[in-house]
């Protein structure tokens, strides 16, 4: 028993005891372009949210005789589009189904691939290769290849659009949770949590899901990125939202016509997609490398 | 066993399972135990088998340390997880105190009388639990409520020399190598199991602290009345810590016998070259011709006969036919798989009628 | 590396027979009546009856998939509804000016981002590294098609230096490699190589950084091996990797084009593409879909052995 009064033993390290959540919360805080981002698509989030109380003109309402207004106008902020509407009405409010389209293929891909990617990786096997070859398939195809080709088979529409960018991403997802479940379930705190009774039930509850789920979401907020450009794009293209509806996409679409006219006022709506995208993306790199936790 | 005062009486503990057979009954047997991995070939290749584990048989004695030693990839870690069940094996039984897994004895049963520590202190232990949590799981899945799990997981953090109430809530990744090993410990106690299967538990710490490590095992297995399957790849430690020990080469057990006996006067050459290959910290003794060359074979594609005879050498024409079985030497339960052990076997140096160690080396 | 090739190209073909399928089924999930696509809208029962015999309407999903295949493999993907042509001719002439737009592409976008990824990756964590990881992000998270239109109201409205749609003089002619066909392709081409620009740094840059930091340039230094010589070491081990990332995105240059040339009226498969979907063209969809995804599948195989060819870490038996 000499050894186990050895004070060296004893000392514990010299920070407080913070759990992982905590050190990562508290690392990405420190993150100045991480938070600015964050700070950016939290206003974007929340003023068109609360759009209609915000003040704004009607986005709908157009006028044959202020058309093309250039952007500084009094009264038009931002200009007005080629039917004479506010554009940053437009804009508040086009946000929000721009973020819906956008986001909500990524939140259900997230749910299904986290999913399959799960099963596929405890269980193994042959519901694995099932499972897998089945994502290969879909891999086969250029993801914009693929959206466009289910988008362009069902027809326009907003439903239609977000079921094929789920299609899209879901098998993404599902690669990558399987590789990091695949890659958990190997380790020996697994096997050791096995040789203790457990079943496979507490095990995925317990062990698994707490060291699978950051990397997978990591991965899905930097998809976000790519469907805000893709859900845009198939508005763009005719594919999403119908008129009148504000929508960035869609916007954009209609006022190509109006570039030889008012052209800076034509580009607004594809800012707001960019700065949507690039913050998502800067965030997720942020919470990547907060997450990076090296002892 | 049972005349030992129980050190954690006061406080809530599972029962360990019950002793069956007695002092006589061994705690573990092993009869042919076999593991071979299929080995995918693609389209154009024809599917082969990894022979890791091949008809391996011993028992272990109530209350003491056995040893396993060889090269990496002989099997010794593959044995482990079979005997955990932590992968199916292909063939053979294991009768845990007079009970045949599988039958009389529950693989949940079993899970509690028989705890495993693994090589990676890291790795083993779940990077998003404290440590109360990763040594209180165990308990909680059998049925012990949450509160009495992290008492008696506190009370274990003592009993491995670790002050609770600096280490409890810690992370893995906060502590030391050693530490984390001290935790594994515990936690591998956590289920009161009898058996404990130590597979180079200690060979990833540095000298001064496996020494220590090494030490706790000894107390805790004097204050717990535990049974030891120690592997490693360090004679020294297996030496130190083992009371008799088994020599595997290729999923095979080539010698197996009290610890001493093996090491005065090892029967098998694979043995005598491990024990040859061992380093000297005396200058007059330093290995001057190397004691074994080459790799060991490929264990997709195993030798015939005897699998050590490619690198053997005293190896005769009959090596390569039958392969020769484990045999008792001596009474004292030395037993060893080689021709020249085997008295009458017709190699050259066997025995003629008594049995007598063909000692020839350092 | 023979067996490697020949088990690569065998795992291929049931890739490539669910491609097929996946197309087929394509026009299976559309809305309503798949005869209505082929059908004048005029038409009388006994021609929709006429017609959907003709088309093999009336069989099984199965057999109508097996015959579909079958033809396919020979070359005839049907005709198309709107210019009655087939649709093979159709699509590889319209492909032929995909690829031409892809690798001017390819060229611009690659030769950037392999430059500012070294730099950046050998530079980690200076200005320069910033600067060249700020037009990285920045490429990946752009909405192309919104860079296409400001392109061209930079460069064709108000500087009015470069044409802003088309293919050539006179609308979509001939194509010729002179600075009036040139000039046409500069715009498309910058805002096609932004993407693939931005996704080959940040690769490059890592994979740089995470050679840098190994042990064995920390000997290639120490045995006094001088800069230009560690700067060789990387680049021979990034190469394979690199390959891979730059085969992936000529992929998605070729199949995810529509966008671009919907803004710039560039006459390629995206274009085809854009007016098959509009004008409900199903055998021109399902057939520019099915060359285009066939194109990825094989381009992604000849990856795939390229890297093999010059990894030896993959050399398989």
């Amino acid at each position: 028993m000499t050894t186990m009064t050895d004070t060296a033993l004893q000392s514990a390290p010299a920070t407080p005891a913070r759990g992982y959540w905590a050190t990562v919360g508290r690392r990405l805080r420190r993150d100045k372009v991480a938070m600015g981002c964050a700070l950016i698509l939290l206003l974007i989030f929340v003023s068109a949210l609360v759009a209609p109380w915000l003040g704004l003109a009607d986005p709908y309402q157009g006028s044959m005789i202020r058309r093309l207004k250039p952007i500084g106008t009094p009264n038009y902020l931002l200009g007005t589009d080629e039917l004479g509407r506010d554009m940053l009405a437009r804009l508040v409010y086009g946000g929000r189904l721009s973020l819906l389209i956008g986001i909500l293929p990524v939140i259900l891909a997230f749910g299904i691939g986290t999913s399959l990617g799960l099963v596929a990786g405890y269980v193994g096997g042959k519901l694995n290769t099932a499972i897998m070859r089945t994502v290969d398939v879909f891999y086969a195809f250029p993801s914009v290849l693929l959206a466009i080709a289910i988008s362009g088979a069902l027809g326009a529409g907003i439903t239609n659009s977000i079921v094929s960018l789920t299609v899209v991403f879901v098998p993404q997802i599902t690669r990558v949770a399987e590789s990091v479940t695949t890659g958990v379930r190997n380790m020996d705190f697994v096997e050791a949590a096995r040789a203790s009774g457990a079943d496979a039930f507490t095990i995925m509850r317990v062990h698994m899901l707490g060291n699978v789920l950051g990397p997978i979401f990591v991965y899905a907020t930097g998809l976000i990125s790519v469907s805000m450009i893709l859900a845009a794009g198939l508005s763009f293209l005719g594919l999403g939202t119908k008129p009148p509806e504000p929508e960035w996409g869609l916007m954009l679409n209609t006022l190509r016509t109006a570039i030889y006219v008012n052209p800076w006022v034509a580009a607004l709506p594809g800012a707001m997609i960019f700065a949507v995208s690039i913050c998502f993306n800067l965030l997720s790199d942020g919470m990547r490398s907060a997450m990076d936790i090296r002892n | 066993m049972t005349d030992i005062l129980d050190p954690l009486d006061a406080i809530e503990k599972l029962e360990p399972i019950e002793d069956i057979g007695g002092v006589a009954q061994p705690l573990l047997k092993v009869n042919g135990l076999t593991k071979h991995f299929p080995v995918r070939g693609g389209p154009f290749a024809p599917s082969k088998t990894v022979r890791a584990v091949d008809d391996v048989s011993f028992a272990i004695a109530k209350g003491e340390t056995l040893g396993i030693v060889g090269e990496s990839g002989c099997g010794k870690s593959t044995t482990a997880r079979l005997l955990m069940h932590l992968m199916p094996s292909s063939s053979g039984e294991i009768i845990f105190d007079a009970r045949q897994v599988g039958r009389q004895l529950s693989l949940r049963e079993l899970r509690r009388g028989m705890q495993m520590v693994f090589q990676d202190s890291y790795a083993s232990l779940n990077p998003r639990l404290t440590i109360e949590e990763s040594i209180a799981f165990g308990p909680k899945v059998h049925g012990m409520a949450d509160a009495a799990s992290r008492v008696l997981a506190r009370e274990l953090l003592g009993k491995v020399g670790l002050r609770p109430e600096n280490f409890a809530n810690r992370y893995p990744h906060e502590i030391s190598g050693g530490q984390r090993q001290r935790v594994n410990i515990a936690r591998a106690l956590a289920l009161s199991p009898r058996l404990v299967i130590l597979d180079e538990a200690v060979s990833a710490l540095d000298k001064s602290v496996e020494a220590q490590v090494l030490n706790l095992l000894v107390d805790l297995k004097r204050e717990f009345g535990l049974t030891y399957l120690f592997i490693s790849h360090d004679l020294n430690v297996v030496r130190y810590i083992s009371d008799r020990v088994l020599v595997m080469y290729l999923g095979e057990v080539v010698e197996v016998g009290p610890v001493d006996e093996v090491w005065d006067a090892p029967a098998h050459p694979y043995t005598r070259a491990l024990l040859a290959a061992m380093p000297s910290s005396d200058p007059d003794h330093r290995t001057q011709v190397p004691p074994i060359t080459g790799d060991p074979p490929n264990p997709i594609d195993p030798p015939k006969g005897c699998r050590f005879h490619p690198r053997c050498p005293f190896a005769e024409p009959l090596c390569s036919g039958a392969t020769p079985k484990l045999t008792e030497l001596n009474p004292t339960g030395h037993q060893a798989a080689c021709t020249m052990a085997i008295p009458g076997s017709g190699h050259s140096r066997a025995p003629a009628k008594e049995v007598q160690n063909d000692v020839d080396e350092t | 590396m023979f067996i490697y090739i020949a088990r690569r190209i065998v795992y291929v073909i049931p890739i490539v027979i669910s491609v097929a399928l996946v197309c087929f089924l394509l026009v299976h999930i559309t809305p309503g009546d798949p005869l209505v696509a082929v059908l004048p809208a005029d038409a009388s029962q006994e021609l929709a009856a006429q017609l959907r015999v003709a088309y093999g309407f009336d069989r099984p999903l199965p057999v109508q998939f097996g015959l579909w295949l079958w033809k396919a493999l020979h070359g005839d993907l049907g005709n198309s509804i709107a210019t009655g042509r087939p649709v093979l001719a159709e699509v590889l002439r319209a492909v032929g000016n995909t690829v031409t737009l892809a690798i001017a592409a390819a060229t611009i976008g690659f030769s950037f981002g392999l430059f500012f990824g070294l730099v950046a990756g050998y530079f980690r964590d200076t200005w320069i590294d910033k600067v060249a990881t700020s037009i990285a992000i920045a490429g990946v998270s752009v909405p192309h098609y919104w860079l296409g239109m400001v392109l061209v109201i930079i460069f064709s409205v108000q500087l009015n230096w470069l044409p802003a749609v088309g293919a050539g003089p006179g609308g979509s002619g001939q194509w010729g490699w002179d600075w009036e066909h040139l000039k046409y392709l500069v715009l498309p081409a910058i805002t096609t190589s932004v993407i693939p620009m931005g996704i080959v740094t940040r690769t490059v840059r890592a994979l740089t950084g995470d050679i840098l930091s190994q042990d064995f340039v920390e000997a290639l230094r120490a045995k006094g091996l001088r800069e230009t010589g560690v700067f060789r070491h990387v680049i021979k081990n990034a190469a394979p990797t690199a390959l891979a990332v730059m085969g992936l995105q000529l992929g998605y240059m070729l199949g995810g084009s529509i966008l671009i040339e919907t803004v710039f009226s560039w006459p390629g498969s995206g274009l085809l593409l854009n007016s098959a979907i509009f004008q409900r063209d199903l055998p021109l969809l399902q057939g520019t879909i099915l060359v285009l995804a066939l194109f990825f599948v094989f381009l992604n195989l000849v990856v795939d052995i390229a890297q093999a060819a010059i990894d030896p870490r993959i050399k398989r038996s």
